[in-house]
């Protein structure tokens, strides 16, 4: 890893990303609009892909699916989940989940 | 229609609780950073060109393995690729902005500002969407920065014992309760995250892609089977 090569992966992502990000939002001037079916799957988007980043950091224990009650970082979202279901507050959420781990912490 | 200032300070509002959660996900990415051996300067130099956290985390890694430069270049723009769907999802939103002001924005897409942006620009209420969006994405921009910053200062050592790193799953839990509106989004959320949980030990982090695009694919096939 030279200092060189640090860079050159910043200056690659970092461009890459900017034309993953800018892509439909600077070709949309030349399309009409979104294609319907297009449309329609995107409004899965969120809730797919939200699932998909916080599911294996939950559940995925040093590598391997972990569903039981000795996986505490399982239980403590569980109890996240349930707040963010009936409060829709993110502050709440993250406090009572990192809360519910350190207390598992300490019991387990 | 409610002002500019009135619109993004209803952005600036709706992203205040979002910011606890990444203030310890930009502290790691700092930390991480000189942990591996980037100076503070690469490590700053990430976040500002990419400003990417999951990414950023997963270059880190690699780098610090000594992984083929190529090989952490895929797989970062992989990670990012879930940002082309954003892109193109809200993409109708800017439409009437000029490109210069439409490059800034893509630049400041993320996830969080994402979901925030297009819940609110989904509601019945009117709002100038585009300083809405400014208001939710420039507060995220500037706390990652001078997170990173601080876990680059602080360095290596936040101990074990406290597990902010879990904050970070914790941020995107509660982002996605309000996205599961109805049946057909709750089989997407739980086929995406069955599919990543599967996926998760594929390589480049292609479990991610497959889940999403799986979780995707069930939601269609559920809301079209109840069109019928």
């Amino acid at each position: 890893m030279t200092p060189l090569g640090v860079w050159a992966v910043i200056a690659v992502v970092g461009a890459g990303t900017f034309l993953i990000r800018f892509s439909f939002i600077y070709l949309f001037e030349y399309l009409s609009e979104v294609p319907e079916g297009a449309e329609r799957a995107l409004r899965f988007v969120p809730a797919a892909v939200l699932a998909a980043l916080v599911a294996p950091a939950v559940v995925v224990v040093d590598g391997t699916p972990a569903v039981g009650i000795g996986n505490e970082r399982l239980l403590a979202a569980s109890v996240a989940a349930l707040v963010a279901w009936r409060t829709e507050n993110v502050l709440a959420t993250i406090v009572v989940g990192m809360a519910a781990l350190l207390g598992l912490g300490t019991v387990m | 229609m409610p002002s500019r200032r009135e619109s993004f300070s209803e952005g600036v509002r709706a992203v205040a609780p979002v910011l606890v959660g990444i203030v310890p996900f930009g502290l790691v990415a700092g930390a991480a950073a000189v942990e591996v051996g980037l100076s503070g300067l690469q490590a700053v130099g990430l976040s500002v060109v990419v400003f990417a956290g999951a990414a950023q985390l997963a270059a880190i890694d690699l780098l610090g393995g000594d992984a083929p430069l190529a090989v952490v270049v895929v797989t970062a723009l992989v990670i990012n690729l879930r940002m082309l769907m954003y892109s193109a999802s809200i993409a109708p939103h800017f439409r009437d902005a000029a490109t210069r002001w439409r490059a800034g924005l893509a630049y400041l897409l993320t996830d969080q500002a994402y979901a925030l942006s297009v819940t609110r620009f989904g509601a019945d209420r009117p709002v100038r969407k585009r300083w809405y969006y400014l208001g939710a994405a420039l507060p995220l921009w500037a706390v990652w920065q001078v997170c990173t910053v601080a876990g680059v200062v602080v360095g290596a050592r936040v101990p074990d014992s406290l597990p902010l790193s879990f904050a970070v799953p914790l941020t995107f839990l509660a982002l996605l309760m309000p996205a599961v509106t109805d049946r057909a989004a709750g089989v997407a959320a739980t086929v995406g995250g069955v599919g990543a949980v599967v996926g998760a030990g594929l390589p480049l982090n292609l479990g991610l892609i497959a889940g999403a695009l799986g979780g995707v694919v069930a939601g269609l096939l559920v809301e079209s089977g109840w069109q019928r």
